[in-house]
């Protein structure tokens, strides 16, 4: 539904980003009761990255059904559209401060101030370039990440290159490998750095091995060639600590180079506004709520962690959803201090901390490929929960869930997440 | 016929050419790749030396001290982003103490003011993050950056605003003379006369003067290499950080740029191939280790990009501003100071040209202003929402990173010299320089050029050649 501006600039709920997370995060403030809500959003419709996202494998935890991208994004537009939530597409915005005060700018309105009782940010993330990676060599044309790729075939109709060679094998990359097959150009490798890969199993299966795409684990592109456009990349194997064997190196003609080589959350509004962010996941530090170290900015989706599976971002856009609700009615308190920690196994954990005494699911990822392990959480010298797993892997992300009658019994401040031999 | 051709749009061909035009040449710059700037102005340090290197008595010495005066008013003039941020020489030693005090002499010599050495004491008042070795410094306040591109964009389309004319994809190949005519041509068969012709060609200065038959010297190619670092880094220092020089040249700096980054470099290797500007694992690791000695806690985990610079070495050691054959200008072996001194290269090429007879007035109807490519930026929100009720594209943003307007990619692809490239877009407006270095917001950048000039989206490429983007469409 169109918005217009209060007088007063005053809206109880506005969420930053239109994609699964913020339409997610919407829908659930409405049904637990709030009418005062604004999505804002940069690109021309709601969506976000799932709208390039043609392929299917959306949808199967919280639908129960295989839909792709866009289908699945549709079926929240649908709901935000039935309850006429408004929003506002085509609209960045630019800065938030402390005390909930966000500007944006659009062509209707150009640039405005919001006062918000509460904010979610859901802005999603983006894709790590080449320049991060310091790749040495030419600075041609044929260089892209596999999300710009992606955008090129799927949203624009147009082919960035016929032969390819991919960097890192992230989700999207192999989905990308599959997808330029599918479109007529050959797919000469898929390169990873790590010993395993960053994608999920599904995909390797899926995208890679029924096309006889080749996976080069521990192999890292050096050097890219060519001046105008990509004529090939150099590449080697790498050693344990990832530093490439010079006597390994071999050239692969391509005339593109993709590169999957993992996904950053986009938090230049988090920062702006001086929130905590965690080192590791590169998104704000959040309470069971999501609650954000600024009170009544609440975070959700891939700009808190990335997520392999959007049903994932909708489960956790509900939650800040509705808790940004209780923010705005004053129905929420600190009723416990708890902090997560890990062992360096376990990278991190989402939530940072809980605040509250119920039903918590921790999502987390392992820093390596483990068998037979066991995830143990304890607290104050008692052991909570110790559930086994065969397979462990980094691209997979992993769950424990604290009831709250552990949460309500425990000792001490902290809750410990290991993983130990089973 | 033209009064002048300009050979080579870098910065010096584009400060020569409206230098030129200002005193009422008819003038036409000729460059061989599909934009200007594309050379040694493309990726350098970015630093208007203060002028304490060069030695005494050199063209480098004199022209260097007279651009670094003249830099701020051509900045302000072209609406060019220009800072006095000071540079500081850094010592680690005794041996290292004596070197900056004979710069301070030279300086001094050469007319720098302000010149003085610091303890590391006082060092550490200026800058924090100064390297824990680091035990003495040079000082020279009058040190400071500009963006180098944007100075010669600036300067070739004030030029072009004031009637000069450019063409680009024009590969010098032949020059004939005949009775004080020049006839210069391309590759392509196209052909210009003028009665002069000013060669700046950069790296090519030697090959474009043996084609009037001067082989007096020859010009060879020297590789630097940098890192630049996201926006979050660039306060790490203040000033500009240089480590005493040695043989092989000013050796690496740390420096913040006039847009907010920190930029880490170069090396310097001698190269044959004039065209190869691709970077090195090995030069990039000496630049870290390099840089780390002189300024301590660099977040090289923050590099948004590498890239590389060719210097344009002359075989004289000093610039080469001369003229062999009437009417045929030289500059060449224009390396570092050369950004420095460009202003004062155009001054003194028309000084040349005067000394040869040629009566010059500045022409009245010259315009020296120009409006600053990033105007837009430099407004408050009740000025930026005052251009967006004009025009409502100002407001949709486009790089997210940056954030560049829309509004502001399409004034940049309207405004002399026009770009035709995606790297021409990105050099006027930042678009797809941040941190996510154009991964959203190409295939929208694209869209842009191909509706303004009218081509196929397939058409548009990274930086003109066989440099396209997309190579077809899917099978859709
Ligand atoms: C690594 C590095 C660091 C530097 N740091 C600094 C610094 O901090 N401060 C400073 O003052 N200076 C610095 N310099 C020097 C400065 O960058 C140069 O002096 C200056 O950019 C030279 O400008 P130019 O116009 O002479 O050359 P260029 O910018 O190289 O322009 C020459 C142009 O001529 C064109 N051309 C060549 N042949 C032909 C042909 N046959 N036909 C048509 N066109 C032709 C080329 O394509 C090019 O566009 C540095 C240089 C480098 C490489």
């Amino acid at each position: 539904m169109k918005y217009t501006l209060k007088e007063n600039g005053y809206v109880d709920l506005v969420i930053v980003g239109g994609g699964p997370a913020g339409m997610s995060a919407a829908v659930a403030a409405y049904d637990a009761g709030l009418r005062d809500i604004l999505i804002l959003e940069r690109d021309n419709s709601l969506g976000g990255i799932l709208r390039q996202c043609i392929h299917n494998g959306f949808g199967l935890h919280r639908f129960g059904e295989e839909l792709t991208g866009p289908e699945y994004a549709y079926r929240y537009e649908k709901m935000v559209r039935e309850r006429e939530i408004p929003f506002m597409c085509d609209t960045m915005v630019m800065g938030i401060d402390k005390d909930r005060n966000l500007t944006a700018q659009n062509s209707e309105y150009g640039i405005f101030t919001l006062k918000c009782g509460a904010i979610i940010l859901a802005m999603g993330c983006r894709e790590r370039p080449r320049g991060a990676l310091n790749i040495a060599g030419h600075r041609p044309a044929g260089i892209f990440t596999a999300g710009t790729a992606q955008k090129f075939v799927n949203m624009k109709g147009y082919m960035p290159g016929s032969e390819v060679v991919i960097l890192g094998s992230g989700d999207i990359g192999l989905i990308m490998a599959r997808r330029m097959t599918l479109e007529g150009a050959k797919v000469k490798a898929v390169c990873e750095l790590m010993p395993y890969s960053g994608g999920l199993a599904r995909n390797i299966e899926q995208c890679l091995n029924d096309f006889d795409i080749p996976l080069y684990l521990s192999t890292t592109v050096v050097e890219i060639h060519g001046k105008e456009r990509v004529t090939g990349v150099t590449v080697a194997e790498v050693d344990e600590n990832r530093r490439p064997k010079p006597e390994t190196k071999r050239y692969i003609p391509c005339d593109t180079l993709l590169l999957s080589c993992g996904l950053i959350p986009e938090n230049e509004l988090s920062v702006g506004a001086g929130i905590s962010l965690d080192r590791v996941t590169n998104g704000a530090v959040v309470d069971g709520d999501r609650e954000t170290s600024i009170p009544g900015v609440f975070a959700c989706g891939n700009v808190l962690h990335v997520h392999d599976l959007v049903d994932y971002v909708s489960e956790e856009s509900v939650i800040a959803g509705r808790a940004a609700v209780r923010f705005i009615r004053g129905e929420r308190g600190e009723e416990i201090s708890l902090t997560l920690k890990t062992d360096g196994k376990i990278r991190y954990t989402v939530p940072q901390r809980i605040t509250r005494v119920e039903d918590t699911t921790v999502y987390f990822r392992v820093a390596d490929v483990y068998r037979d392990k066991a995830i143990v959480v304890r607290a104050g010298g008692a052991v909570l929960i110790k559930k086994k797993k065969q397979k462990l892997a980094p691209g997979e992300m992993e769950t424990v869930k604290l009831t709250a009658k552990m949460l309500g019994e425990v000792k001490g401040s902290e809750i410990m997440l290991s993983l130990e031999d089973a | 016929m033209l009064d002048a051709v300009v050979i080579g749009a870098g910065v010096v061909g584009g400060l020569v050419a409206r230098k030129l035009c200002e005193y009422g040449l008819s003038v036409a710059i000729l460059e061989k790749e599909a934009d200007v700037a594309m050379g040694a102005t493309r990726a350098n340090s970015a630093i208007v030396h203060a002028g304490y290197d060069a030695k005494e008595g050199t063209l480098k010495a004199k022209l260097n001290v007279r651009g670094s005066e003249m830099m701020e008013g051509v900045a302000r003039e072209l609406g060019v982003k220009y800072k006095r941020n000071g540079s500081i020489v850094v010592g680690f030693n005794d041996e290292d103490r004596k070197t900056l005090e004979g710069l301070l002499e030279r300086g001094t010599k050469n007319g720098v003011n302000g010149l003085r050495i610091l303890s590391r004491l006082e060092l550490l008042m200026l800058e924090p993050n100064i390297g824990e070795g680091v035990t003495c410094a040079l000082y020279a306040p009058t040190g400071a950056i500009v963006c180098p591109y944007e100075l010669c964009m600036a300067a070739i389309g004030n030029a072009m605003d004031n009637g000069a004319l450019l063409y680009l994809e024009y590969c010098v190949e032949k020059i004939t003379e005949s009775d004080g005519v020049y006839t210069v041509s391309s590759s392509d068969g196209r052909s210009i006369s003028a009665r002069y012709v000013i060669n700046c060609a950069g790296v090519y200065s030697d090959e474009v003067a043996s084609m009037v038959g001067d082989n007096s010297f020859s010009v060879k190619t020297r590789r630097g290499e940098y890192m630049l670092l996201d926006r979050e880094c660039g306060s790490h220092v203040s000033a500009t950080v240089f480590r005493c020089p040695s043989k092989m040249g000013k050796g690496v700096l740390v420096t913040p740029t006039v847009d907010g980054n920190l930029l880490i470099g170069p090396t310097a290797e001698d190269i044959s191939d004039k065209e190869d500007t691709s970077t090195t694992a090995e030069g990039l690791a000496r630049v870290r280790a390099l840089a780390s000695e002189q300024v301590s806690g660099i977040a090289f985990n923050k590099v948004i990009t590498s890239f590389t610079g060719l210097r344009a070495t002359g075989s004289t050691g000093d610039f080469i501003i001369n003229s062999p054959k009437r009417g045929f200008i030289n500059c060449a072996g224009i390396e570092s100071p050369g950004l420095s001194a460009s202003p004062a290269i155009a001054e003194y090429v028309l000084s040349l040209i005067e000394a040869d007879g040629e009566k010059l007035t500045r022409r009245e109807d010259f315009v020296p202003t120009r409006k600053p490519m990033h105007f837009f930026s430099e407004l408050d929100t009740e000025g930026k929402n005052e251009v967006i009720r004009e025009h409502p594209e100002y407001a949709h943003i486009i790089c997210r990173c940056e954030g560049v307007s829309e509004g502001e990619i399409l004034h940049a692809i309207r405004t002399n010299p026009k770009p035709t490239t995606l790297d021409g877009v990105k050099r006027r407006t930042r678009a797809t320089m941040g941190r996510c270095q154009g991964g959203f917001c190409t295939p929208y950048i694209i869209d842009l050029l191909a509706a303004e000039m009218g081509v196929d989206y397939t058409e548009v490429t990274k930086s003109g050649g066989d440099s396209r983007i997309n190579l077809g469409k899917t099978k859709g």
